[in-house]
């Protein structure tokens, strides 16, 4: 197994219909269990990069290695099917599936991810646990998930991208709408969470105050640079 | 979990979703219910007249003989003398046989001349018989029987002087003999309820003063004379026949056909009733291609409803993308979606249709007497629910193809 969570190299990305944009990351790795924030404006190139590692876009040169495999190589079903089994997401609002229960938001991932799911084994009782360790009252799988605060909102959305501890967690400003206080109880959950299980966290944000909580810190022009090429 | 979120996704929207299904819903129930209708007409046609072998006439043609036969629609060109009549009576295989004489009417109900063994032998609908709904049938020479539409629209009951008029569409009246209304018939739901029935004798008695279609000038016999006349027929206009055996049916056809006196056309009322249904077909697919034109605007709605939650469904989507969903997946979605609103219309629909049967059969019994029968749904019935459903899922493609674009270029960004 490599301890290399997620290496990028000499990526280079143009956005489609935008002439001449051009992103290119030289070099990004993140280590097993490391926690790394990426700072960056508006504009930055922040969410595009995260879906290049996701693999919802696919790079026009370079390489996007998850757990030792170049997604890019994958076919487009193999790339979704590797992005449910190794990645865990938490969006800037936790984005919920509003409709359904907090155990239908926690399960979702298991449902496209059948290795993370058989490392699971009771799913529902998994779901219980995770919800427990995060501080949710018993009984809240059963909610519909508008129906809890925002703060119980923070914790379903970190027990959904840690059931069955993919490798790497990615989170797309997740306490950019919180206050100080619930941005350091939602991070320890986060790190608490993180450090369990030795999944390595790539956290994407504005606020350079965060960097403590962190093992690294990058700045998104340091790695990345956003140019129009010569026509 | 698919399915259920799907389900849940579509209770998250529950107004548009419901007016949508309610659309199909309505469309199904409209197209079903003019199937009921058209088979329901296709039946009382055919009921007009059951148990009876065959219709016999002046040779013309098989559907015009029975239109004005026995839907007392037009006329005959010519008529069958009474000897010929007499003929065909007595012939071994002929077991029943009811003279029909038309050409007279009162007000806009045609007058027909027949004799008692009509009220025995005429049936309808799967082998009823005529009742008599108050009074009785005719005793006397200038009694008549009316059916039950000729009493609700004038207004009559038994006691009742009818006058009626010499030809169709005549300010002609046969005034020196008044009718009087013996009976009125339960409603039936075939041209009996609008016809006045008196009797051969009758018909005869009320132009005993006409020569050549006008009445001789100055002369008026009275009723009592009358009465003591010979009243015998001369000619008829049609008669009802039933066979000693079914198969004998087609033997008693042919020498009618090839009978020598006088040239006479014997029909098969059934086959002559699918003839007659064959011409009037193509205003039933009208109708029925009319209604299909309105599931396929509902479905189309459906089509339109889908597109205009894409936007809002941006996140929804981009959450099961993030996840690890397909592009097809989405597009999966949306589809089942959509067929399970159809089916949803589709039963609702089946529900609205025997709901809307059980308020109109009455209704449409003793308007038109058109008898709607409430059966359990039949296979074609559910085949039109599948149809729907499949046809919803087409439609949903469009939508479907747009979400999975976007869902494909939006990746696991949520751009709402």
């Amino acid at each position: 197994m490599t301890d290399t969570t997620l290496q990028i190299t000499e990526l280079r990305y143009r956005w489609p219909g935008q002439a001449g944009f051009r992103l290119t990351v030289p070099d990004l790795s993140v280590a097993r269990g490391e926690s790394v924030l990426l700072l960056g404006e508006s504009g930055s190139g922040k969410s595009t990069l995260l879906s290049l590692i996701c693999g919802t876009i696919l790079p026009d040169q370079g390489r996007v290695n998850i757990a030792g495999t170049n997604i890019a190589t994958l076919s487009s079903g193999a790339r979704d099917k590797f992005r449910a089994e190794q990645i865990g997401v938490i969006f800037q609002q936790f984005n919920l599936l509003p409709f359904g229960t907090v155990a239908d938001n926690i399960l979702l991932p298991l449902h496209f991810a059948p290795m993370r799911r058989k490392r699971v084994g009771d799913a529902t009782a998994e779901a219980s646990r995770l919800c427990s360790a995060l501080g949710l009252p018993a009984g809240v799988t059963g909610v519909k998930a508008t129906a809890i605060s925002v703060g119980q909102q923070q914790r379903v959305a970190v027990a959904r991208a840690m059931i069955g501890q993919p490798p790497l967690i990615i989170a797309d400003e997740p306490t950019s709408a919180l206050d100080a206080n619930s941005q350091a109880v939602f991070l320890d959950l986060l790190f608490t969470q993180t450090a369990t299980h030795n999944t390595s966290l790539l956290m994407v944000s504005h606020d350079p105050r965060l960097g403590e909580r962190f093992d690294r810190v990058i700045r998104m022009e340091d790695i990345a640079q956003i140019e129009r090429a010569a026509a | 979990m698919i399915l259920r979120l799907s389900i849940a996704s579509l209770f998250a929207r529950a107004l548009t979703v419901g007016m949508t299904i309610l659309a199909i819903a309505l469309s199904v129930a409209l197209f079903l219910g003019v199937e009921k209708v058209r088979t329901g007409a296709k039946a009382s046609f055919s009921d007009t007249i059951s148990g009876t072998d065959l219709i016999v006439g002046a040779r013309s043609g098989s559907v015009q003989l029975l239109l004005y036969s026995v839907f007392r629609i037009g006329n005959a060109t010519n008529n069958v003398t009474w000897e010929s009549y007499q003929d065909i009576a007595e012939r071994p295989d002929v077991d029943w046989i009811v003279p029909i004489s038309l050409g007279d009417s009162h007000r806009q109900f045609r007058v027909m001349g027949t004799t008692r063994a009509f009220f025995d032998h005429y049936k309808y609908r799967q082998g009823r018989s005529l009742a008599v709904s108050d009074g009785s049938i005719m005793d006397d020479l200038f009694d008549t029987v009316i059916g039950a539409d000729v009493a609700a629209v004038l207004g009559y009951s038994v006691g009742d002087p009818i006058v009626v008029a010499h030809g169709l569409a005549s300010f002609t009246e046969h005034k020196d003999q008044p009718f009087r209304v013996s009976g009125i018939l339960e409603k039936t739901g075939t041209p009996v309820d609008r016809t006045v029935i008196v009797s051969m004798e009758a018909i005869e008695a009320v132009h005993v003063d006409w020569q050549r279609g006008a009445q001789v000038p100055g002369q008026s016999t009275s009723a009592d004379v009358i009465r003591e006349m010979d009243l015998t027929p001369k000619a008829i206009t049609a008669a009802l026949v039933g066979v000693e055996s079914p198969l004998q049916t087609f033997t008693l056809q042919r020498a009618i056909n090839e009978y020598g006196e006088e040239p006479l056309l014997a029909i098969l009322p059934g086959v002559a009733l699918q003839e007659l249904w064959g011409i009037v077909g193509i205003a039933e697919t009208a109708l029925l291609a009319v209604s299909a034109m309105v599931v396929v605007t509902a479905l189309i709605g459906m089509m339109a409803t889908i597109f205009s939650s894409l936007n809002e469904r941006r996140r929804e989507m981009a959450i099961f993308r993030a996840m690890g969903a397909r592009p097809f997946t989405i597009l999966s979605m949306l589809v089942l979606e959509a067929m399970v609103m159809a089916a949803l219309g589709g039963l609702l629909g089946l529900v609205l249709l025997y709901i809307g049967l059980v308020v109109a059969q009455p209704i449409m019994d003793s308007a038109f007497g058109l008898w709607l029968p409430i059966d359990a749904p039949t296979i074609r019935e559910f085949r039109v629910i599948i149809s729907v459903i499949g046809a919803g899922a087409i439609v949903s493609l469009v939508p479907a193809f747009r979400a999975y674009r976007m869902s494909v270029a939006d990746g696991m960004m949520v751009k709402t």
